[in-house]
């Protein structure tokens, strides 16, 4: 067996020579710095960098070199097809941005184009109001209660210490309910109020009871701008050991904060209802001036009338006949309630001028409010 | 009741500083809904005077009468030189007493009077009318004052033009603040101030010749009170200071004997009745009316009279509605020209009532005859029974008085014997109810203020576990004063509800909306969401909407609960349907130039049912029974919660991107679909013809209730005679539901489906059947027969054309078969797809297109 031929004469072979890679690869590096697009591109890449190309061809010669000379020819093309594959990259991404940004820019839109293709929908603000209050109470322990709007009288006025002559009883304008013969003593009325929510809510709940009720309730006023014969309210009803009046301040001043802004009381003023006692009517401060117009008349306040406290309505402890009516001890048991009517507390809320807006239902009105309030 | 502040100054002595708005301030904290303080006479600035017509000159060569007076106003122009003034009434004569008005003064209204040419004349200031002076509304002529003023008197004293007058509006339970009395009561408590009374009066003892009167229902009246008097002065009339007192309570001056009456009524808040005593004849009586007499009232009505009508009487009948409003034929008579010209004599001899009748028959009587008076309003209310007395007698003084008349010796009084009335009730209670700790001793003091005996335990004070009782006797003014919660709300009252804390309660964990409400809630905000806007409407219907409707004579929506007393004769039931009122405001809304519209509505429908028995009337000193509350119930109508929507104009709007779309049927079914899907339930569809539909684009939706298919409501597009009839948008569509069914229909929870992550193998099948096969049907054929594999099914095409044939329609479905468990073969989802297209055909008659 021989020895490695230590003296072996390198075949003189062209393209390897180091001039003629170097050129190759300089040829190739100026053809892609040249090229001007992508299509350009993709012809130098096969010219330079394919099969074909120079140095894809020299580099299937190393094979015919001695080994001595491999090494280094390798290294040589190596190198060389490495730059130029490393140009060929960065001028395809070079190019691909700026054809990027040149569709980016042809397809570029008048975004401020309207899209009102599907029009609007909106909940009314009565029902959501409505809402929002229920969920005040929700939070705090309460349940909501309700009730048939067509309604016994008895559930209306009677267990509501209203009985057939009392003078408040005059003082509602009750739509009255005929019986199925036309009878017009059907002891059927439109309520009222939705008081007798409560009365359904003592009988039907196990103590201790702590229950919102909102709903629909009927007078007989004709429409107008500060009157409507259907209107909404809600009222409240906490029945439990221990109750007083002071713990009904506190839940109003709650929901006031809850409802208006943090930091606004509520007064009370003596008065009078056959289903409480004591009764009281409940204001708030003006949520808007917090009473700064009062006696400023450089400053009034539309919302308050510059009174410096808004009317929400009725409130006091219920009244122990109520309960005594409904079968819950008046010795054992207190209780609190208060109701108002959602179109005023919507109207100053939201400053709405006339009741009328709020009943015909006249999609301009309604689409401000949205789906929440 | 609208009280003076003079007058009330009168009982109270106020300081002088406090203004109306002050003594306001203090009775609102005090329970009183004071409405308004009106200042009389604000802006008036002297001088104003008295003044004696020296002169008239009538003008003539004017289109109105026109003199031209002297007039001596004393010394208030500063010369003492009769007053030169035009005026343009005739209503008073030489000698006459009139009030000036002198250059430099301002009348209410900022009306600045100065010397003036008028009519050829210079007018030195003016004579003045009652409204000028803001006395009240006559203008027909000037005010001409009593004899006795002197010339040059400042009449803006004399008439009392300047005040304050609170308004206030008495709560049922305050009858006895309809009276200066009670006012003047609540003022001095409120001010810590000693009260004059003013029914502290001698009352000389009853006697046995009065005036007769027989009382034959003691129930309906404990308590009557009869004085005479005698001799009044023909003619005469009240006093500028009692008739400016009427007019500052609102009142309007009559005559003397009857101003007197009301004065006393506002005064004591006793109402009290004057008769001419020459025209009553014999017995005055007390008793129920006889059912069918009649009786003419003081406003000229003639009312029959119903049995339970009280009534007072004379030997010949009714003279009176007791309590309501006297007789015409006993009426005082005015000494006036009479109907005949001849000169009436006007009364002279009067009878004096001063009663108590029962609050409940007299707002009876009130209520049955539509006849609310002042004296109703008080008795309904509660009058103060121990002041009757002092009323006739405080009548009687004013009469003799101001009208020269002599009271008769005799004094009837007849009384149903009746002790005090006590409530018992722990010291603590009202601590125990207003939530703050007043104390034994302060509680006790402020009964005492409100005009209550308050006495203590009647056991040993100190006994061990003994409660410490108060036995508290309520004055007579105060009937509302039964239960010691009135008596609690008195304390808390007097010690100021602005002083309550506020505490909060604690109260059971609560289980949030119940799924119902919730349901409520997402069926409103999935219409908002998909483009419906809210629009409740009332629910006052008539025949004519469902005429509008096209309603057959015996659809079962035409029977209504009926109103007694509806707001409008046109509209006396109650809704069936959401349609009527929701299709007025889709119209409204149109008129109003919005066209493209969706509206929802959700509330009660009411349908005639129950037992058809009047609802009773259960005892309220305790709990109903289990039965009593099921006839109650039994009693009411059925009301089922509805959902419906009204659709016209464009569901998507054309615009930049193209073209817009049509608001059709399909949009009705949809927004179904989309109520149900959120109660968790599929619809399902048929074809209907139902009023107020198009009989055919109209969809019958059924819930399946217990495996059964129940009606729920119905969608689709109106018919043209309804939208016609309404005056409604082309193709105005319309849907309806009932959702307490559909809430009942639903209710499962939702059970995770099991997601495959093997690939989906897709299927297309175009189907031809006859026009009239319902998509629906060919839907569930395909669903049946394809058996497990499909995962789901969607119709995306529907064609007809010549090369179908007429009457022919083809159906173009994809179907997506997956496996839970392993990828699908080519062959296995191609023989589920033949297998539904086999049922298709089967069912449907369906031929498979391109087949």
């Amino acid at each position: 067996m021989s020895a490695p031929n230590k003296s072996y004469d390198p075949v003189e072979v062209e393209a390897l020579k180091p001039e003629a890679i170097d050129r190759a690869r300089d040829e190739a590096l100026d053809a892609v710095a040249a090229a001007g697009d992508l299509e350009a591109l993709r012809e130098v890449k096969a010219a330079h960098a394919g099969d074909r190309s120079p140095l894809a061809l020299a580099n299937r010669e190393i094979g015919a070199l001695p080994p001595q000379a491999k090494a280094e020819a390798g290294k040589r093309v190596g190198q060389a097809r490495g730059a130029v594959n490393k140009a060929l990259k960065a001028r395809q991404e070079e190019l691909e941005r700026e054809r990027d940004e040149r569709v980016l820019v042809e397809e570029a839109v008048d975004v401020t184009l309207p899209h009102d293709r599907r029009p609007a929908g909106a909940r009314h603000p009565l029902t959501t109001l409505s809402e929002r209050i229920e969920d005040v109470f929700v939070a705090m322990g309460y349940e909501v209660a309700e009730g048939p709007e067509v309604e016994a009288e008895w559930f209306n006025f009677d267990a509501l210490n209203l009985d057939p002559d009392h003078p408040a009883r005059t003082m509602q304008d009750t739509f009255f309910v005929q019986g199925p013969g036309g009878a017009e003593d059907s002891g059927v009325v439109l309520r009222t109020h939705t008081s007798p929510v409560q009365i359904r809510s003592l009988l039907e709940r196990e103590l201790p009871v702590y229950v919102i009720c909102p709903g629909r309730v009927y007078r007989t006023d004709e429409l107008d701008a500060t009157h409507t014969p259907v209107f909404g309210q809600v009222e409240l009803l906490a029945v439990d050991e221990g109750l007083t009046m002071a713990d009904l301040k506190g839940t109003l001043d709650h929901m006031v904060s809850a409802l208006f802004g943090e930091g606004l009381g509520t007064r009370l003023r003596p008065s009078y209802f056959p289903f409480t006692e004591p009764s009281a009517e409940m204001d708030m401060v003006c949520f808007v001036c917090r009473g700064t117009s009062v006696g400023d008349p450089e400053h009034p306040c539309r919302t308050c009338s510059s009174e410096g406290w808004i009317e929400l309505g009725g409130c006091g402890m219920v009244n122990p006949r109520v309960l005594t009516a409904c079968g819950v001890d008046p010795e054992r048991y207190s209780g609190f309630a208060f109701g108002f009517g959602i179109e005023r507390m919507l109207m100053f809320r939201h400053n709405v001028e006339d009741m009328r807006d709020m009943v015909e239902g006249d999609v301009r009105f309604t689409l401000p409010f949205g789906m929440e309030i | 009741m609208r009280a003076p502040l003079s007058w009330l100054r009168e009982y109270v002595d106020l300081p002088a500083s406090e203004t109306g708005r002050d003594v306001a301030a203090r009775l609102i904290a005090a329970g009183l809904e004071v409405e308004t303080v009106e200042r009389t006479g604000a802006g008036l600035k002297g001088p104003l005077v008295v003044g004696r017509v020296l002169a008239v000159e009538e003008l003539s060569g004017f289109k109105k009468p026109i003199r031209y007076c002297q007039v001596d106003v004393g010394g208030a122009n500063g010369t003492g030189e009769p007053q030169n003034l035009i005026c343009g009434a005739t209503n008073f004569a030489v000698g006459d007493k009139v009030v000036v008005v002198l250059p430099g003064a301002v009348l209410p209204g900022g009306f600045e009077i100065s010397a003036r040419k008028t009519y050829g004349h210079v007018s030195e200031g003016m004579i003045c009318s009652e409204r000028e002076l803001g006395l009240g509304e006559d203008h027909g002529g000037i005010l001409v004052l009593p004899p006795e003023h002197e010339a040059g008197t400042d009449a803006i004293e004399l008439l009392e033009l300047v005040d304050e007058v609170l308004d206030i509006a008495v709560t049922p339970d305050r009858g006895y603040c309809l009276s200066l009395r009670g006012l003047a009561r609540e003022t001095a408590t409120a001010y810590g101030l000693p009260l004059r009374d003013p029914a502290l009066l001698d009352v000389p003892p009853p006697t046995a010749d009065g005036y007769p009167v027989r009382v034959a229902d003691p129930l309906g009246c404990d308590r009557f009170t009869a004085r005479t008097v005698s001799g009044l002065r023909p003619g005469a009339r009240s006093p500028i200071w009692l008739q400016r007192r009427l007019q500052k309570a609102g009142m309007r001056p009559v005559s003397l004997p009857v101003d007197i009456t009301n004065y006393v009524m506002l005064e004591l808040g006793q109402p009290l009745h004057a008769y001419d005593r020459s025209r009553v004849q014999g017995t005055i009586g007390v008793r129920r009316a006889e059912s069918g007499e009649k009786l003419i009232t003081l406003d000229g009505v003639k009312r029959t009279l119903d049995a339970g009508d009280l009534v007072i009487t004379d030997d010949r009948g009714p003279i009176g509605l007791a309590g309501v409003m006297g007789g015409a034929d006993t009426e005082i008579a005015d000494a006036a020209a009479g109907p005949d010209g001849a000169t009436a004599a006007g009364t002279t001899d009067v009878v004096i009532e001063a009663a108590h009748f029962d609050p409940v028959s007299v707002a009876r009587s009130a209520r049955r005859h539509k006849l609310s008076s002042e004296a109703s309003r008080r008795f309904e209310r509660g009058v103060d029974p121990q002041a009757a007395a002092a009323a006739a007698q405080r009548t009687v003084d004013l009469l003799k008085l101001l009208a020269g008349g002599t009271a008769d010796p005799g004094v009837t009084e007849i009384t149903t014997p009746s002790g005090p009335r006590t409530v018992r009730m722990t010291a603590d209670h009202p601590d125990r109810v207003a939530g703050v700790a007043y104390g034994r001793e302060t509680v006790v003091r402020r009964l005492q203020q409100v005009g209550c005996d308050v006495y203590g335990n009647t056991a040993p004070s100190g006994t061990p576990g003994a409660p410490d009782e108060l036995t508290v006797t309520v004055p007579s003014w105060r009937p509302d004063l039964t239960d010691p919660n009135d008596l609690a709300e008195e304390v808390a009252r007097l010690e100021g509800y602005e002083n309550l804390p506020a505490t909060l309660p604690r109260p059971l964990p609560g289980r949030g909306l119940t799924e119902r409400q919730r349901l409520h809630r997402r069926v409103g905000r999935a219409l908002a969401g998909a483009g419906y806007v809210e629009a409740p409407s009332y629910p006052f219907v008539g025949a004519a909407a469902f005429d509008a409707l096209g309603l057959e004579a015996g659809d079962p929506r035409r029977r209504t609960v009926q109103l007694v007393n509806p707001l409008s004769d046109e509209e006396p039931g109650l809704r069936t349907t959401l349609l009527p009122g929701l299709l007025a405001s889709l119209r409204r809304n149109d008129g109003r130039g919005s066209h493209d519209l969706a509206l929802f509505e959700t509330g009660l429908v009411f349908l005639p049912t129950g037992t058809g028995d009047a609802a009773g009337r259960p005892p309220v000193t305790r709990r109903p029974t289990r039965e009593e509350l099921d006839a109650l119930d039994a009693a009411l109508p059925e009301q089922p919660r509805h959902v419906a929507v009204v659709l016209a104009g464009s569901r998507e709007r054309a615009g930049w991107w193209g073209a817009g779309r049509p608001a059709t049927w399909a949009d009705a079914v949809e927004a179904a679909r989309t109520v149900a899907a959120e109660a968790g339930v599929r619809l399902t569809v048929e074809s209907a013809a139902h009023a107020p539909w198009h009989p055919g684009r109209c969809a019958a939706l059924h819930v399946l209730l217990d495996g059964a298919p129940v009606p729920a409501g119905h969608a689709g597009e109106l018919h043209p005679r309804v939208l016609k009839a309404l005056g409604l948008p082309e193709r105005t569509c319309a849907m309806e539901l009932d959702l307490d069914l559909v809430e009942r229909a639903g209710g499962e929870p939702v059970r995770a489906p099991h997601v495959s992550t093997f690939p989906v193998a897709t299927q297309d099948v175009a189907l031809v059947v006859d026009a009239a096969v319902p998509a629906a049907a060919v839907e569930s054929a395909l669903r049946a027969g394809a058996g497990e594999l499909l995962e789901s099914l969607r119709l995306f095409d529907v064609f007809t054309g010549e090369q179908l044939g007429a009457g022919r329609k083809s159906l173009a479905y994809a179907l997506r078969f997956r496996a839970p468990d392993r990828t699908l073969k080519a062959e296995e989802a191609s023989a589920a797809r033949d297998a539904a297209v086999a049922e298709a055909v089967e069912r449907t008659g369906a031929v498979l297109r391109g087949a």
